[in-house]
């Protein structure tokens, strides 16, 4: 088994199957830049339209996790655990009206785990 | 001085044609104040069927407003800067209390900007005059200007006031009707403005619905009836913005944030004057707005060999920062937007730690004892290498990353390995490096020998990953504008194919 790059918390778990229930399946992109940046965005799956340069990381909790490849340039040493925390985030995820936002946790890669890491895929 | 937390209603509406309009399913939710994170006030909910009867409003109001003339326009301008100078203090006390930062800054930076771009704009309409081109002898072009008709606008949270009259100030004059949603965590200010401002707007041609994103914003920015989008924030929902855009076949105008190298070249401290001090705030200005500035100066480049003395300097400023009460104006600097930012800069401080930066001052939350429940963080300076992600990654806090470089060759490929090019700056007293460096860098704004000032007339925008569109200047005119070519003949003889 591959040492993944994504995880999600047991509370972050939760959440997404109460949006689940709501909004049917969902995918997570990671965001980058002003404000809400680097903040994972959680979305009906199909509403956010990847790209070619957008890669998947892997699952979490059942939903695709993808970022764009000039971000993941410093992500490749990252492991990301999604977690939730009360908090008025803004932006599209469907999280915000529950007065909820995911947030990521990170632990960097020992040089034994990125010899197994997951490989990245293209999204499409 | 000491101002104080300022009243606000119990509960607001949404400000739509002219009146208040209570949301039509009738939710709302709570907006509190990061100072302290008490109640504020209820704000509408809103979803689809508010924004459908805004956007149907506006354009109402877009059937005599898009004909109104430029001086009509103008002098609209003016008397909107006019009323918001005679409340500057309700307006700045408001924004302190709804986004957390201080007096110091929203009385002293984001209501005197906000004023002058609605004056700047007056004068543009006011002033601008059209092209004509001399074809031939028989053949004149006329390149006209007309409004959109309605607009969609998302707006911040960082500054609420000052992205929404950079926004609104450029589509009013250019004859649009405009539907604003401010952003979900500062809803508070921009309501307030209304109160101060509405009685001067002829009704429909701004309007302000409230709500979340995926509720209210995306509605908003997918509507068949809107003509143009433009957004402020991160970039998922840019690109989101940029597709619902693409599906209506209209223009889009994003700003998406930044990285923005800080360069300080050893020239600096060839002196020990008013220069080298000025040069040392410019390293510190990354705690302004508590760093939440999508320009702030995250990244300072630091020429080797006057590393230990300039950061001595600029180590002993940072740790004179004063905090304390937002609504005192000698507190400099304040509370986080949120609590989700405040948890999210916390856990870039411990990704710092964790990829081996070293930190130089702070790196853990302030405690304000005045306001035990509000979101404070200590200015905090890590030293790493430009490969880190606290170098690549916009924060979004107080929380600077410094690295060194040798000469010129390698500030500039530090300052440009980034995927943002929104703000950046270059410290020197060698006219000939500035001049060099303004040019390499691959960057909306070049700040030289200064930063972090925002005067109305020079243009604001980014490069790579940091948006598409400019603002801030004269040239958004014509992004809220169609050009239509009147092509003229004056020759009554046929062209001969036919």
């Amino acid at each position: 088994m591959p040492v993944e790059r994504v995880s999600v918390t047991e509370a972050a778990a939760k959440v997404i199957d109460r949006l689940r229930s709501e909004h049917g399946e969902l995918m997570f992109h990671l965001s980058g830049g002003c404000c809400d940046g680097s903040s994972p965005m959680c979305y009906p799956l199909g509403e956010f339209r990847l790209g070619g340069r957008d890669l998947y990381l892997g699952d979490i909790h059942g939903c695709g996790f993808y970022m764009h490849a000039d971000q993941f340039e410093y992500y490749k040493n990252s492991h990301t655990t999604v977690d939730v925390v009360e908090g008025r985030g803004s932006s599209f995820s469907l999280e915000i009206p529950l007065g909820l936002r995911f947030l990521i946790r990170t632990h960097i890669f020992s040089d034994e785990e990125l010899a197994d890491v997951r490989p990245v895929e293209a999204a499409n | 001085m000491a101002y104080q937390r300022p009243e606000f209603k119990e509960q607001y509406e949404n400000y739509i044609g002219g009146e208040w309009v209570a949301p039509i399913d009738g939710k709302y939710f709570d907006n509190t104040s990061p100072v302290d994170a008490s109640f504020i006030a209820r704000i509408p909910q809103s979803n689809a069927k508010d924004v459908d009867l805004a956007v149907e409003k506006a354009w109402e109001a877009a059937a005599t407003f898009s004909k109104s003339s430029p001086a009509e326009r103008s002098m609209l301008m003016f008397r909107i800067a006019d009323r918001m100078e005679e409340n500057i203090e309700k307006l700045a006390m408001a924004e302190t209390c709804d986004n957390g930062k201080g007096m110091r800054e929203t009385l002293g930076a984001d209501l005197p900007l906000v004023i002058d771009q609605f004056r700047y704009f007056g004068g543009c309409i006011r002033t601008e005059a059209g092209s004509v081109t001399n074809i031939d002898a028989d053949t004149v072009s006329m390149e006209v200007h007309e409004p959109l008709g309605v607009v969609a606008q998302i707006i911040p949270w960082n500054f609420p006031l000052l992205m929404a009259a950079w926004k609104i100030a450029p589509a009013l004059a250019a004859g649009n009707c405009v539907v604003i949603k401010p952003a979900e965590q500062t809803p508070a200010s921009i309501l307030v403005l209304m109160e101060v401002i509405g009685d001067l707007l002829q009704p429909g041609i701004l309007n302000v619905v409230n709500g979340f994103g995926a509720e209210c914003g995306k509605p908003l920015a997918s509507h068949p009836d809107v003509k143009k989008v433009a957004f402020t924030g991160e970039t998922s929902t840019g690109r989101l913005i940029m597709q619902y855009a693409a599906e209506n076949i209209i223009p889009a105008t994003t700003e998406l944030g930044g990285k923005s190298p800080n360069v300080f070249f050893e020239s600096v401290m060839d002196e020990d004057d008013e220069f080298l001090d000025k040069a040392i705030e410019g390293l510190v200005l990354f705690a302004l707005n508590q760093g939440q500035v999508c320009t702030c100066p995250s990244r300072a480049l630091i020429q080797e060999s006057i590393y230990d003395k300039f950061m001595e300097k600029c180590l002993a400023r940072v740790e004179a920062i004063t905090r304390g009460d937002p609504y005192e104006l000698s507190t400099m600097m304040s509370a986080q937007a949120s609590n989700d930012q405040y948890e999210k800069i916390m856990s870039y401080i411990d990704i710092g730690k964790q990829e081996g930066a070293e930190v130089l001052t702070g790196g853990s939350a302030y405690k304000n004892e005045q306001y035990p429940d509000g979101y404070y963080i200590e200015p905090t300076v890590f030293k790493g290498h430009n490969k880190m992600r606290i170098f690549q990654e916009e924060i979004f806090g107080p929380v600077l990353a410094v690295t060194t470089f040798k000469d010129e060759d390698e500030a500039l490929e530090i300052a440009n390995d980034t995927q943002f090019g929104l703000g950046s700056a270059v410290w020197s007293r060698d006219m000939h490096q500035v001049h060099k460096m303004s040019r390499g860098i691959q960057a909306g704004r070049v700040w030289v020998n200064c930063y972090h000032v925002y005067p109305a007339g020079a243009s604001f925008g980014g490069y790579k990953n940091s948006g598409i569109g400019r603002e801030n200047h004269a040239m958004m005119l014509n992004s809220y504008r169609h050009t239509k070519n009147v092509l003229i003949s004056y020759n009554k003889n046929k062209l001969g194919f036919f």
